[in-house]
C-alpha cells in the first residue's frame, strides 16, 4: 500500500519577526513506515536557512517527544502528546477480508465495498498525517519549547536521526518505562501527603476525566465503525433490490430501482455522518484524552519534586540533629523548595491553559457537529422526500 | 350433494374425509421423502397407464372431497372475484395486543388478544376480542390447508414454532419476558401473527370460512389442536417441498399442457432467490442498526459520566445535552428498529407464500399426472391463475406500500435527528 496526502492547506502564512511555522507538506507510505515531509519557514536567528524540508519518521516524532520529557527544564509543562503510531492494520484486513469474500457478490457491489474501504484508507492516512502536525505546531507555536535545540535537529537536519526503529528490547523498555510512571503516580500518590488541595483536586479529577475520555473515545469509535458497516449494508440492499427490479416484468421494475436508488443516495449520507462524527466527535476526545494523559504526567513530575523536598526537609532535621554538614543540606533543601515552587506556579498556569484550550477545541467541534449532523439529516430528508412522492405517483 | 356442500354437516364430513385422507397424503411424503426413486418407480407405471391409480382407494376420495369443498365448487353461485365486487366497502380489522404468559416452567405459553372491528353482516357483533394462543393460530392454518391446499389456494402461512424463543420464556421468571431478548421475541411474535391473521382476512375466500369466523369470534376456547405440536409448519413446508422436487424429477418427462404453470414456476422461483438475498441483506441492515443504537446509547452515557467530571459549568452542560441528544436518538432508533423490522418480516412472509404457491402448483401438476378427470384439472388450474394473479397484485401492492412506509418512517426519523440536533447547537454555541 503506497500513498500520498497533501494538506489542503499550505503553508503561506506571511512571516513576522521570529516566526516559526511547520506544517508536513508530504506524507508517503510504503509497507510499514510512513515517511513525513516536514516544511518549516522561519525568521528565528538560530536557523541556517529560512526555509528548509527535511524527511522524518514516526520514531523520530517520538525520538523528540522524549527530549522534552526527559529535560527538567520542562518539568512544569504539558508537553505535547506524540502522535500515535500510523495503523493501517484495519484496513488492510478489512481489504483481505472483502477479498475473501468476493465470490459472494455482485460484481459492483464489490467495487463499492472496495471504493468505500479505499476512501477509508485514505481517511485514516490523512488523520494520521495531521496528528504528527499537530504535535510539531504545537511545539513551534510555544514560546518555549520552540527554543529547543533538539526541535531545530529536528526541523532542520537533513539526515536520519538516531532514532531507528525500535527494536523488541526497546519497546519492551518503553512498556516498563509507562508501567514505571504509573507505578511512580500510585506510590507517590500514597507516600506524599500533598500541601495544597488544588492540586490534589486536580490530580483526582484529571485521572478520573481521563479515564472517562478513554471510555468515550472507546465507545466512539465503536459507534462510528458501526454506523460504517450500517452504511456499507445499504450497497448489498440497493443492489439486491436493483436485481428484483430487473427480474420482476413490468410491474415493480421501476418502482424498486427507485427505491434501490434511494439507498444508494442514502447510503453517501449516512456514510459521511460516520465519518464526521469520527472526525469531530471521536478525534476531538482522543486528543483530549492524550492530552489529559500529558497534564497528569506534569502532575506526577510536581509530585516528584514535592517528594523530593520533604526528602530533603528530612535530611536537612537530620543534618541539624547531628550537627553535620548542615550548610549543603540546607542548600539542597533550598533549591527543593524553590524547584517545588516553580513547577507549582508553572503547572497551575499549565493546567488554566489547559482547561481554556480544551474548551475551545470541544466547543469548536461540538458545534462543527451539530452543523453537520443537521445538514445531512436535512439532506437525507430533501433525499427522502423526493424518493417518495416519485414513488407514490407510481402506486 | 350439491345441496350438502353449502350446507355446515357435510363440511365437517368433509373435514374428516379430508383427515383420513390426509394420513394416506403424510405416508406418502414420508416415503417420497425418504425414498424418492422406488416412489418414482412405483408412480410411473400407473401413470403411463393413464387411468389406473395408486395403490389405495385415495383419488376416489380426493375427489369426492374436492367437488363438497365449498365455494369453489362450479355449482355455488359466488366467484371469487363477485366475492371480491361484494366485499366492496366492507371492512375488517384485526389487531393483537396484550401477549401474554400464561403458567410456569414447561408448561407455559403465550396468550394473545386478538380484537377484531368489522362492519362484515357475517360476524355476529362489530367489535369483539379473543383469547388465543399460538397453536391455536397453528390449528386454524392447518384447518385451512385441509380445505383449500389442494384445491389451488393460496393459504397464507402461519408463523413457524420457535422451540428456542419460547423455552427462554419459560425460563424466564418474569412475568411479562421482561429480558429483552424475550420481549424482542415476543414483539417479532406478536407482529408476525397479526400479519398472518390480516392476510388471510385479506383473501376473498379464506376469510369467508366458518373455521376463519369462529377463531375470531368465538368466545370458548378452541379444542386444543394436536398435530400442530407434533409437527411444525415449516416440517409440513419441507414434505410439500420434498414431494415438490420428486414430482419435478417425473414431470420432467411429461409435457406440461399449460405453459403458463411452467413460466409461473420459473418466475416465483427466481422470485424467491432474490427476495431470499435482499431479506438477508435487510437483516443485516437491521442488524447494524441495533448495534448502533447500543453504541449510541454507550456514548450518551460516556458523554454523561464525562459531564459529570467536567470542571467547566458550561461545557458539562453542552456535554450532557450531547448525552440527551444521543439518548434521544437512541430511544427513536429503538422505536424506528421496531418499523424497521416489520419491513423484514414482511418480506419474510411474501418469500414464504412463494414458497407454498411453489409447493401449490407442483401439488396440482402432480394432481394433474396421475391423470384424474380433465374437468377438475382444468377447474384446479384455473384457480390457480386467478389465485396467482391476485396474489401478484397483493404482493405489487404490499411491497410498494411496505417500501413507503420504510421510507416515511425513515423521513420521520432523519426529521428529529435534525431537531434533536438543533436543540443541542445553542448549548455547544454556549460553551465560553
Amino acid at each position: 500500500m503506497t500513498d500520498k496526502a497533501s494538506p489542503d492547506e499550505g503553508n503561506n502564512v506571511p512571516l513576522t519577526d521570529s516566526s516559526l511555522v511547520v506544517d508536513i507538506s508530504d506524507a508517503l507510505s510504503e509497507k510499514d513506515k510512513v515517511k513525513f515531509t516536514v516544511h518549516t519557514r522561519t525568521t528565528m536567528k538560530n536557523f541556517q536557512k529560512s526555509e528548509f524540508l527535511v524527511v522524518r519518521q514516526h520514531e523520530e516524532f517520538i525520538w523528540l517527544h522524549d527530549r522534552y520529557e526527559e529535560d527538567p527544564k520542562y518539568a512544569g509543562y504539558i508537553i505535547p502528546p506524540p502522535p500515535p503510531r500510523p495503523n493501517f492494520d484495519a484496513s488492510r484486513e478489512k481489504l483481505q477480508r472483502l477479498g475473501e469474500g468476493e465470490g459472494t457478490m455482485t460484481k459492483e457491489e464489490f467495487t463499492k465495498m472496495k471504493q468505500e474501504l479505499e476512501a477509508e484508507y485514505l481517511a485514516t492516512f490523512k488523520k494520521t498525517v495531521a496528528m504528527h502536525e499537530v504535535f510539531l505546531t504545537r511545539l513551534a507555536s510555544h514560546s518555549i519549547f520552540r527554543e529547543d535545540p533538539h526541535l531545530h535537529v529536528f526541523l532542520e537536519y537533513d539526515q536520519d536521526l538516531c532514532a531507528r526503529p525500535k527494536g523488541k528490547l526497546q519497546q519492551l523498555g518503553g512498556l516498563i518505562k509507562s508501567v514505571g510512571s504509573t507505578t511512580d503516580q500510585y506510590y507517590l500518590n500514597a507516600t506524599v501527603r500533598d500541601v495544597n488541595d488544588f492540586f490534589e483536586q486536580q490530580m483526582n479529577s484529571l485521572t478520573e476525566y481521563h479515564g472517562q475520555l478513554k471510555e468515550a473515545t472507546t465507545r466512539t469509535d465503536k459507534m462510528t465503525e458501526k454506523h460504517k458497516e450500517l452504511a456499507d449494508s445499504f450497497i448489498k440492499i440497493s443492489g439486491s433490490l436493483l436485481q428484483l427490479a430487473n427480474s420482476d416484468n413490468g410491474h415493480l421494475d421501476k418502482f424498486l430501482s427507485k427505491v434501490s436508488d434511494t439507498f444508494e443516495k442514502a447510503r453517501k449520507i449516512e456514510s459521511r455522518v460516520a465519518s464526521d462524527q469520527d472526525l469531530k466527535l471521536a478525534d476531538t476526545l482522543r486528543y483530549y484524552m492524550r492530552d489529559s494523559q500529558a497534564a497528569r504526567a506534569l502532575l506526577v513530575r510536581r509530585l516528584k519534586c514535592l517528594a523530593n523536598y520533604e526528602n530533603a526537609n528530612r535530611a536537612l532535621e537530620k543534618a541539624r540533629h547531628k550537627n553535620k554538614d548542615i550548610h549543603a543540606a540546607e542548600a539542597v533543601q533550598s533549591a527543593a523548595c524553590e524547584q517545588f515552587d516553580a513547577i507549582s506556579t508553572q503547572a497551575k498556569e499549565e493546567l488554566l491553559d489547559f482547561k481554556t484550550r480544551r474548551l475551545h477545541a470541544f466547543r469548536k467541534s461540538l458545534i462543527e457537529l451539530a452543523e453537520l449532523e443537521i445538514k445531512h439529516a436535512r439532506t437525507q430528508q430533501d433525499l427522502l422526500k423526493k424518493s417518495l412522492q416519485s414513488l407514490k405517483e407510481l402506486l | 350433494m350439491a345441496d350438502d356442500q353449502v350446507e355446515p354437516p357435510p363440511l365437517f364430513e368433509t373435514v374428516a374425509i379430508d383427515r383420513v385422507e390426509k394420513e394416506d397424503d403424510d405416508d406418502l411424503f414420508v416415503s417420497a421423502h425418504q425414498d424418492p426413486s422406488p416412489q418414482f418407480d412405483e408412480i410411473c407405471p400407473d401413470l403411463t397407464n393413464g387411468d389406473s391409480c395408486l395403490p389405495n382407494p385415495k383419488i376416489n376420495d380426493f375427489r369426492g372431497e374436492l367437488e363438497t369443498v365449498p365455494i369453489n365448487n362450479s355449482s355455488l353461485p359466488i366467484s371469487m372475484e363477485q366475492v371480491e365486487a361484494v366485499r366492496g366497502d366492507e371492512f375488517l380489522e384485526i389487531s393483537i395486543t396484550e401477549p401474554q404468559k400464561v403458567g410456569e416452567g414447561m408448561g407455559a405459553y403465550m396468550a394473545y388478544r386478538v380484537k377484531t372491528k368489522t362492519n362484515m353482516p357475517i360476524f355476529k357483533k362489530r367489535e369483539f376480542s379473543v383469547t388465543r394462543r399460538f397453536s391455536d393460530f397453528l390449528g386454524l392454518h392447518d384447518k385451512l390447508t385441509e380445505k383449500y391446499l389442494k384445491v389451488g389456494r393460496i393459504i397464507p402461512p402461519a408463523p413457524e414454532k420457535s422451540v428456542i424463543g419460547m423455552t427462554k420464556i419459560k425460563i424466564s421468571s418474569q412475568p411479562e419476558g421482561n429480558t429483552t431478548n424475550g420481549n424482542d421475541f415476543v414483539e417479532r411474535r406478536r407482529a408476525s401473527l397479526e400479519r398472518y391473521l390480516k392476510r388471510t382476512a385479506q383473501h376473498p375466500v379464506l376469510v369467508l370460512d366458518p373455521d376463519f369466523r369462529e377463531f375470531l369470534e368465538s368466545d370458548i376456547e378452541l379444542p386444543k389442536a394436536t398435530s400442530t405440536s407434533a409437527l411444525s409448519s415449516a416440517g409440513v413446508m419441507r414434505l410439500f417441498n420434498k414431494v415438490g422436487e420428486t414430482v419435478n424429477k417425473i414431470t420432467y418427462k411429461m409435457d406440461e399442457t399449460d405453459p403458463w404453470f411452467e413460466e409461473k414456476l420459473a418466475h416465483v422461483e427466481g422470485l424467491e432467490t432474490q427476495l431470499r438475498k435482499l431479506h438477508t441483506s435487510v437483516e443485516a441492515m437491521v442488524t447494524y442498526r441495533r448495534e448502533l443504537a447500543n453504541l449510541t446509547n454507550g456514548v450518551s452515557r460516556s458523554a454523561a459520566m464525562l459531564s459529570t467530571c467536567e470542571d467547566h459549568n458550561s461545557l458539562s452542560r453542552a456535554l450532557s445535552q450531547l448525552a440527551d441528544t444521543e439518548e434521544k436518538h437512541w430511544q427513536h432508533s429503538q422505536q424506528m428498529l421496531a418499523k424497521k423490522r416489520e419491513a423484514k418480516a414482511k418480506l419474510e412472509l411474501t418469500n414464504r407464500i412463494d414458497k407454498l404457491d411453489q409447493a401449490n402448483a407442483e401439488v396440482v401438476e402432480w394432481e394433474s399426472k396421475v391423470e384424474r378427470g380433465q374437468e377438475n384439472f382444468d377447474k384446479i388450474s384455473q384457480m390457480i391463475k386467478k389465485e396467482m394473479d391476485r396474489f401478484e397484485k397483493c404482493r405489487i401492492h404490499d411491497f410498494k406500500i411496505m417500501f413507503i412506509k420504510y421510507l416515511e418512517n425513515h423521513l420521520e426519523h432523519q426529521a428529529q435527528l435534525v431537531k434533536f440536533w438543533e436543540t443541542f447547537l445553542p448549548e455547544a454555541k454556549a460553551i465560553a
